[in-house]
């Protein structure tokens, strides 16, 4: 958490986006995590995806819990509004924030800890009432600050950095995601952002709850042998169901993929995912077939990544509150006081 | 024979000044013929103050409903009963035991009772009403309901209450349901008619006659009025988990969103309201609101505080504004959900690890939750931390007469200190946690505001006046100072204390808050009537106006009268006020019930008698 500003000056020639932005200013201050850890790449890929969106920073606000994952959101955005939250209940105070204002998109960054052990009411929840968010789980499967405590999303089995096995079952976020009722739920992995960058980018214009699941290996504490957190490990293992292309409304829609292995899926917003498919039987929008398939890998010892489940048209939970279209933080006190005439009524009505 | 009248004492005899109360069992349905019985004497334009003392339970276990009949206004309980309505065999003993000798009671006479279940002392009128039940409905659950509304007539007959009132009260509860409004009616007068031709007249001496002292007040439920007054401060954004007693707080949030709330032409809500999943996440969504630029509250009580403690510290340490209506209850842990107390004021005024103070504010009845809950949310954002507005179940859940609730047309919201767009290219300086203007009180930009300006990163941890997280000791005191001078600016805006001086200088003072109010001004008047008048302060928030350090200065001794064991207000002054404890009296009332005018009297007077007290504390007897 580091108040080491980056400097501002950069070269002239910086491209800019539609936005009018450059990269550095979807950047925040410097890291302070350990180098080469997996956290400071998923940085890289969010400061990545907004600025080919051309998302304007102060139009995200950005929201963690405690952690090494929840420190993160200073090193990017740092023209978004940002709050560092208490361990495990980031998912209210995003919901809150939603609920105050319709129109910001809302990034919530945690960790395995944060979200499977402390915060798996909260996470749950957050899930179940369709928050239109990005939740990024930055999972390492190891408590980083605390230095190398096993978290509730390591394997059965898994050996930590001191030796010790891990007894206890894991919780896979992804599929408990979709069980909850997510409607785009994403598994990668930090050192693939050819995977991840797509999967942000369609997660940010997914209209509901959207999740990534990153697996994001721990330097420090959990890369080694019998870690299943491990880059090596990862890297063997990581089996992509799919590959995402995202399209904007305004780019044309080529088809050069031979017939069955290409889907277009439209969402709400007008922008366009397109899936390749690179698992031959797995269909994303077959949520009970979708979870059989992440258990079957599981088994096997894979770790399927991808997307693993969308609902393209979502309901979101302004949609079941039938609030507003103007955002509620901005409505004038007429809108909300209903004055003295009302209140004469009211009275007469409680004698 | 319906009437034993023992007559080894007066019976007595009272217009509009008397307490009846009735033991039913819950599930029954009686709560609602005792609201009419309570309702139609008001309706005479005699006040009445109804409690209901109710079980955690739905159907099969005791519960009372107390009315206190009262021409003078003295809305608190009195203490005693001069008529029980004995309903509930499981309770008939400690009923008993509770009328005031000379008193009456009133039982279902269908099955006989021996004479050795009554005392001499008091008239004992029995009416067969199950038997009349059975004779006349066929249906069990009409049996059970009418049976009600029969012992209402019988009431009705003996105090003189006018059966049109009644009735006038029914076609209002049965509009367009013609049918349930003449049965009822015929109910009644099966009551009415039984009393007159079996109860002897000048059986009972208990009247109620026609008055004018009601005048322009209504009849409300705190919760209610709390409710209404989130709507009038402009909350959009409310975020609960159900405990009791303060549940109602937010389901009449809802019918008053409902009806003032929507969008006329879309039917749109200005407003949401989401049920969490526990206490932690419903504090978290009003935070979360907050900080990005909405009203919001949430409504719960004493274990719902212990839950929100850990968020609360948060609101307090990133100066985030959050409203809490705290409807207190019997603690600690689950304690005794449907009884009242005053026992969270320290958990609250000092909720959180840490050093920490919180802005508490004490409305003594509905009136004042309304104002208070509007104030909170004005004074949340003027502020930028939490307010709790302390109200309890006796002010919440029982229906209290009060003053009209009132709104100046020309009264704005006051948002606080919040920085435009258009400040931030102005030029002006913005830093988050930057004392600009010396009271204490940051600037704040809520989330989306401008492209390049105006942003921070708030959390938890310690951070500079730019928001910086810093673990540098200068910032960290800067920070911690500053927010004790933010606590004393709070005095200047929470509601002062209000004074009640008696006619001649007193040599002692009286200090109280919240639901004891009106026991409290009868208690008063009695003390003054005994020739012991005191001079009396309510306390209406914390942190305390300097007036309440002045009152204690200028009296010999003072007695703080509390509903809960420790004397938490009383901790409170010796810790902020650096009062010397030997001058400050505890008076303490936590069985569960609301505080009467009788203890306090004879706390006080028991206190005053003896000059030279060992003891500083008086408890419930």
């Amino acid at each position: 958490m580091t108040y080491i500003a980056k400097p501002k000056l950069h070269h002239p020639a910086l491209t800019h986006n539609a936005a009018g932005f450059t990269r550095r200013d979807y950047e925040g201050t410097i890291s302070t995590l350990c180098a080469g850890c997996g956290h400071d790449s998923i940085s890289a890929a969010i400061i990545h995806a907004c600025f080919e969106l051309n998302i304007e920073p102060h139009r995200v606000a950005k929201l963690s819990g405690i952690g090494c994952s929840s420190k993160s959101p200073t090193y990017f955005l740092g023209n978004s509004h940002g709050f560092n939250t208490v361990h495990g209940r980031m998912p209210s105070v995003l919901t809150g924030a939603n609920l105050a204002n319709r129109e910001l998109i809302y990034l919530g960054v945690s960790g395995d800890g944060d979200s499977a052990s402390i915060g798996l009411g909260q996470f749950a929840h957050v899930m179940r009432r369709g928050v239109n968010m990005v939740y990024v789980v930055m999972n390492n499967g190891v408590y980083g600050l605390t230095k190398g405590q096993f978290s509730a999303t390591a394997d059965r089995g898994s050996k930590s950095k001191k030796g010790a096995v891990n007894q206890d079952s894991a919780i896979d976020l992804a599929s408990l995601a979709i069980l909850m009722g997510a409607t785009f739920v994403a598994r990668s992995f930090s050192g693939d952002k050819t995977q991840l960058v797509p999967l942000i980018k369609a997660a940010i214009s997914h209209q509901g709850a959207a999740i990534l699941d990153v697996i994001s290996p721990c330097v420090a504490f959990n890369n080694h042998a019998g870690s299943t957190k491990s880059y090596d490990y990862i890297r063997e293992h990581n089996e992509a169901m799919n590959r995402l292309d995202f399209i904007t409304g305004q780019e044309p829609i080529t088809a050069d993929y031979a017939p069955g292995t290409v889907t277009d899926v439209l969402q709400h917003d007008g922008t366009t995912l397109r899936l390749r498919k690179l698992a031959e039987d797995y269909d994303p929008s077959d949520k009970a077939g979708a979870l059989a398939h992440i258990q079957e890998r599981a088994a096997a010892g894979e770790v399927a990544t991808g997307l693993l489940y969308l609902d393209p048209l979502p309901r979101d939970l302004h949609e079941g509150l039938n609030t507003v279209a103007a955002p509620l933080n901005s409505l004038p006190d007429e809108a909300l006081v209903p004055g003295r005439a009302a209140l004469v009524k009211i009275n007469a009505g409680l004698r | 024979m319906p009437v034993v009248n023992m007559h080894t004492r007066t019976p007595i005899a009272a217009i509009n000044d008397f307490v009846v109360k009735f033991a039913n069992v819950n599930g029954s349905g009686s709560a609602s013929a005792n609201e009419l019985f309570a309702r139609a004497i008001l309706r005479m334009g005699v006040p009445v103050s109804p409690r209901n003392i109710f079980p955690s339970n739905i159907q099969g276990l005791p519960t009372w409903f107390e009315v206190r009949v009262t021409e003078k206004g003295y809305l608190g309980r009195r203490g005693g009963v001069d008529m029980m309505v004995a309903m509930n065999p499981q309770t008939w003993a400690q009923d008993l035991k509770e009328i005031e000798a000379g008193g009456y009671l009133l039982y279902d006479s269908t099955r006989p009772m021996p004479a050795s279940a009554f005392r001499d002392d008091i008239t004992v009128i029995g009416i067969p009403l199950t038997a009349i039940c059975n004779a006349t409905y066929a249906d069990v659950r009409q049996r059970q309901l009418f049976k009600n509304i029969i012992c209402l007539g019988v009431l009705s007959w003996l105090f003189e209450i006018e059966p049109k009132e009644i009735e006038r009260l029914f076609s209002e509860q049965y509009k367009g349901k013609e049918a349930l409004l003449a049965s009822n009616v015929k109910a009644l007068n099966l009551g009415r008619d039984y009393a007159r031709d079996n109860v002897a007249t000048g059986t009972c001496h208990l009247k109620v006659r026609r008055a004018d002292a009601v005048g322009d007040m209504i009849f409300v439920e705190g919760n209610s009025a709390a409710a209404l007054g989130c709507v009038y401060g402009g909350a959009t954004v409310c975020a609960w988990y159900p405990i009791t007693p303060s549940t109602s707080v937010v389901e009449a949030f809802q019918s008053y969103c409902k009806k003032l709330r929507h969008d006329p032409e879309t039917g749109e809500a200005r407003y949401a309201i989401v049920q969490a999943e526990d206490e932690l996440a419903s504090i978290g969504m009003v935070i979360g609101a907050a900080w990005n630029g909405a009203r919001a509250f949430t409504a719960t009580s004493g274990p719902g505080i212990s839950l929100m403690t850990e968020f609360i510290g948060l609101a307090y340490f990133a100066e985030i504004p959050a409203v809490l209506i705290n409807v207190q209850r019997g603690g600690p842990s689950t304690g005794m959900p449907t009884r009242t107390q005053q026992a969270d004021l320290l958990s609250c005024a000092y909720a959180s690890n840490g050093d920490t103070k919180h802005v508490l504010l004490f409305p003594e009845d509905p009136k004042e939750c309304f104002d208070f809950s509007a104030a909170a949310l004005d004074l949340a954002d003027r502020l930028q931390t939490p307010i709790f507005v302390m109200t309890d179940l006796d002010i919440g859940m029982n229906y209290r007469l009060c003053k009209p609730f009132e709104w100046d047309e020309n009264r704005s919201l006051d948002r606080g200190k919040v920085m435009t767009a258009e400040d931030l290219d102005a030029g002006k300086t913005f830093g988050r946690y930057l004392d600009v203007d010396g009271d204490g009180i940051p600037y704040r930009t809520f989330p989306g505001t401008h492209a390049t300006k105006g942003s921070y990163f708030t959390r938890g941890t310690s951070k500079n006046r730019m928001a910086g997280y810093s673990e540098a000791g200068p910032d960290y005191v800067e920070n911690m100072e500053r927010l004790l001078k933010k606590f004393e600016t709070a005095k200047t805006y929470a509601p002062a204390p209000i004074a009640h001086l008696a006619p001649s200088p007193s040599r002692c003072g009286v200090l109280y808050f919240g639901s004891t109010a009106p026991a409290m001004a009868e208690a008063l008047d009695n003390l003054a009537e005994a020739d012991a008048p005191l001079d009396a302060m309510r306390i209406r928030a914390f942190p305390f106006a300097d007036s309440v350090a002045e009152f204690i200065a200028n009296h010999e001794q003072v007695f703080v009268v509390e509903q809960n064991r420790d004397g938490q207000l009383r901790s409170m002054l010796i810790n902020e006020i650096g009062v010397d404890p030997a001058k400050i009296i505890a008076v303490l009332h936590f069985d569960g019930t609301p505080i009467t005018a009788r203890f306090i009297v004879k706390a006080i007077s028991t206190h005053l008698g003896k000059t030279d007290a060992a003891t500083k504390t008086l408890v419930h007897s």
